[in-house]
């Protein structure tokens, strides 16, 4: 709890934030969901982090809340990161879109929605981006398998080709 | 065979003029209303389908365009037509084999990405990297940018119209690949950047290869520059196209020489340094702009100083290891092993196991040729990672494209999104 | 040149139909400008200034799937891909070819996940697959140096 950042952010923002924690001397910011738009706005009028860098969800499996959405914030006149984090639910996974205090956010979000199924409220167009519509799931969710298909070598190389749907003219 | 009989005739081919009613975007009607202006509802704007097979989209982009004549009213880009699940895959793999997974994100910049992803284990785990190998890494990412760099004024040139300078650019960049081949033995996808310093010393024709890239270049950008700088014609396609301005730039989050080029200072190597950027001298050019034309300098200049840093890392490389010699993270030498059980034993587990990281998430941030290339690492005390996101710098720089295009033409959004500067590995990933 | 010495006068060779269309199919190739990931960019360098592939009569890259005979697929084909992939082949006009370049396009490569195509050849039927990842450029012109040998050898009864 040395960082400057810490104390300062700890105090202006009060009861919003539950807890700091410094890693590698990274400040994170946690805070529910609730209070998240309060949070950016204010980190982002008032302490000039003016850049989301990234927003992303890490999914936490066995532990329950299972999904943390993470804020990456610069700040270009200050010269500071800063990483907001929200804890969510598996079985209440939503929470307020960023889209109004960061623009980017939308993509970002979409992103989120498609590979975690995360549901964003307010997200002006919250459909998915990067895998096909009528995909199945939620692919980066950790009980979905790494892989698709068994690795083939000699030994049951006829297996995998009698399975595989190979093209025909 | 089940095709048209003639396939070359016109009113065999699917018309791209359609309405709004028969676009096929994967999308409901109700959404694709929110997206399009209420005039393509009346049929008053066309709807143009561009992509994902198209010479000017840099790969799988597609674009749904709405017309006014040839002014785009707005610009729905679509996604996603090359997401390789690399971050997923990641997750089935030890730290050290997602580095060649990082060398296909974004294709154009292999280096940059695996220091990106070495850079965050590092810091994850807590690795201190030898001198040595910091100042290569310096040198190899300067390369890098200017790899990035010459495919991007390659395409960008070729989409303009000028097809010279497309053979000249592929020509210099033979140069930096023999050097990547010299390195690392791959042409292409390098893997070059391991946690802890290089995979290996740089072999002993290296200062040759670079001294004769630094030799030949400074001729050779000013070819370039003397198709291009002062030509009318590129400046008609480029000059007052595609402008955004340096607070919109921020908001939408975009990096490298596309928020440079609108004037704001900010450049990872100068404002959080990294593999020791800050012993060298080099300035970050600014454009003042935002439109296309600035991009171009911006990324023409930053050719010169990227030569400049090169010169500077080797002059003063000094000799030293190039990998920790911390055992629990890099294999011991060879010729250990076969005298050293503690040796054998370290250089099995290492190639068994892998090294285990503890819990806890870091950011690691470079700044590749297309901006700040960023890597979200979550460990989770095992040798694999939790969750890998890579912050890739394309898909920050394209989501703007639909504002940054309202308003052009449509021939100028070839060359908007070649001032972009996109990679569909790195949008999509 | 040796052969019209050996011709003489007369100007004429007999040749079997086939031989005659396969050898004019096989040194006229038009690939389609296609690129999908990183091979493509070695798809690129197969064409500049150092390999240059037009001294193998294949520099004629069409963006367009109705003016060409042969589809390089460069890279990797995610799922949502697959069918614009299958559409565009299925614009081809016969005779036409597909070469699977690198092993993600060939097998899935190192991408055994849930986006990608494990092997475009679950596509579209693949004449020729070259290995690597990305394959070099001599690589890639050694593939179709082997689809030339191929086409070479085709019955004519194939594209009926």
């Amino acid at each position: 709890m040395n960082h400057p950042l810490s104390e300062l952010l700890k105090s202006a923002l009060g009861d919003a934030i539950s807890q700091v924690t410094l890693f590698r001397d990274e400040v994170t910011l946690h805070t529910s969901r609730e209070r998240i738009l309060d949070v950016l706005t204010h980190l982002r009028d008032v302490q000039q982090f003016d850049m989301l860098t990234d927003e992303t969800c890490v999914d936490y499996y066995p532990r329950e809340p299972r999904f943390g959405i993470l804020y990456q914030l610069y700040s270009i006149p200050r010269n500071l990161r800063v990483r907001v984090k929200v804890m969510l639910s598996e079985y209440d996974a939503s929470l307020p879109s960023a889209v109004p205090v960061y623009r980017n956010a939308n993509w970002l979000e979409r992103e989120i929605y498609d590979l975690f199924g995360i549901h964003f409220e307010g997200h002006p167009d919250l459909r998915r981006i990067l895998l096909p519509p009528d995909y199945p799931g939620h692919p980066l969710r950790k009980e979905v398998p790494v892989t698709v298909e068994e690795n083939a070598f000699s030994f049951n190389r006829a297996r995998i080709d009698a399975a595989k749907p190979y093209a025909t003219e | 065979m089940t095709i048209v009989e003639s396939p070359i005739r016109v009113e065999d081919a699917p018309q791209n003029a359609v309405r709004v009613e028969d676009v096929q975007l994967d999308i409901t009607l109700e959404q694709l209303k929110k997206l399009v202006s209420p005039r393509a509802l009346t049929g008053e704007t066309m709807l143009l389908n561009m992509g994902p097979q198209h010479p000017s989209t840099h790969g799988v982009l597609r674009l749904l365009l709405e017309l006014d004549g040839e002014t785009i009213v707005s610009c729905i880009p679509d996604i996603g037509y090359l997401h390789t699940g690399i971050e997923k895959t990641a997750e089935g793999k030890t730290y050290l084999k997602v580095i060649p997974l990082t060398d296909r994100t974004d294709y154009l910049a292999p280096m940059s990405n695996n220091l990106a992803f070495c850079g965050a284990v590092e810091k994850l785990v807590g690795i201190d990297v030898p001198i040595r190998a910091q100042y290569l890494r310096v040198i190899l990412m300067e390369l890098t940018r200017m790899n990035s760099h010459l495919v991007w004024l390659g395409t960008h040139a070729l989409d303009i119209g000028a097809m010279s300078v497309f053979l000249y650019c592929m020509r210099e960049r033979e140069m930096i690949l023999d050097i990547y081949e010299a390195v690392s033995g791959a042409r292409m996808m390098s893997s070059y950047i391991r946690p802890g310093g290089l995979w290996r010393d740089v072999p002993a024709h290296f200062p040759q290869l670079v001294q004769r890239v630094l030799d030949v270049f400074p001729g050779r950008i000013l070819e370039y520059e003397k198709l291009l700088k002062e030509n009318p014609l590129w400046k008609e396609r480029t000059v007052g196209i595609g402008k955004i301005s340096a607070q919109d730039a921020i908001a939408w989050g975009m990096t490298g020489p596309c928020l440079r080029g609108s004037g704001v200072n900010y450049d990872v190597r100068k404002a959080q340094p990294y593999s020791s950027y800050d012993h060298f001298e080099f300035s970050v050019p600014l454009g003042s702009h935002g439109d296309v034309y600035d991009r171009y300098k911006c990324r023409m200049e930053e050719f010169n100083q990227s030569l400049k840093i090169i010169k500077q890392a080797m002059d003063r490389l000094p000799p030293g290891p190039v990998m920790t010699d911390d055992r629990k993270v890099a294999p011991p030498p060879k010729h250990e092993i076969a005298y050293s059980m503690e040796s054998l034993i370290h250089h099995f587990k290492l190639w068994t196991e892998g090294f285990r990281a503890p819990e806890g998430e870091v950011y690691f941030a470079v700044e590749s040729g297309k901006g700040e290339y960023g890597v979200l690492l979550s460990g989770d005390g095992s040798p694999k990672p939790r969750r890998v996101h890579f912050r890739a710098p394309s898909f920050h720089n394209l989501q703007p494209l639909g504002e940054i295009s309202k308003g052009a033409l449509l021939a100028d959004i070839v060359a908007i999104i070649g001032s972009i500067d996109i990679v569909l590995g790195d949008v999509d990933r | 040149m040796g052969l019209e010495q050996k011709l003489g006068d007369m100007g004429i060779v007999t040749t079997s139909l086939e031989k005659a269309v396969n050898w004019a199919r096989s040194n006229a190739i038009w690939p389609m400008l296609f690129g999908l990931a990183c091979c493509a960019i070695e798809m690129m360098s197969t064409q500049a200034s150092r390999y240059d592939l037009s001294r193998f009569g294949m520099e004629l890259m069409r963006a367009s799937p109705r003016q060409s005979d042969l589809m390089i697929v460069a890279g990797r084909v995610s799922r949502k891909m697959a069918p614009v992939l299958r559409n565009l082949y299925d614009q081809m006009p016969d005779p036409k070819w597909v070469i699977a370049m690198g092993d993600c396009a060939s097998c899935g490569g190192v991408f055994n996940n849930y986006a990608i195509v494990q092997g475009v050849d679950e596509i579209v039927p693949v004449d020729v697959y070259v290995a690597g990842c990305p394959p070099r450029p001599e690589t890639l012109i050694d593939g179709i140096m082997k689809l030339q040998e191929k086409i070479r050898h085709e019955p004519l009864r194939k594209w009926q």
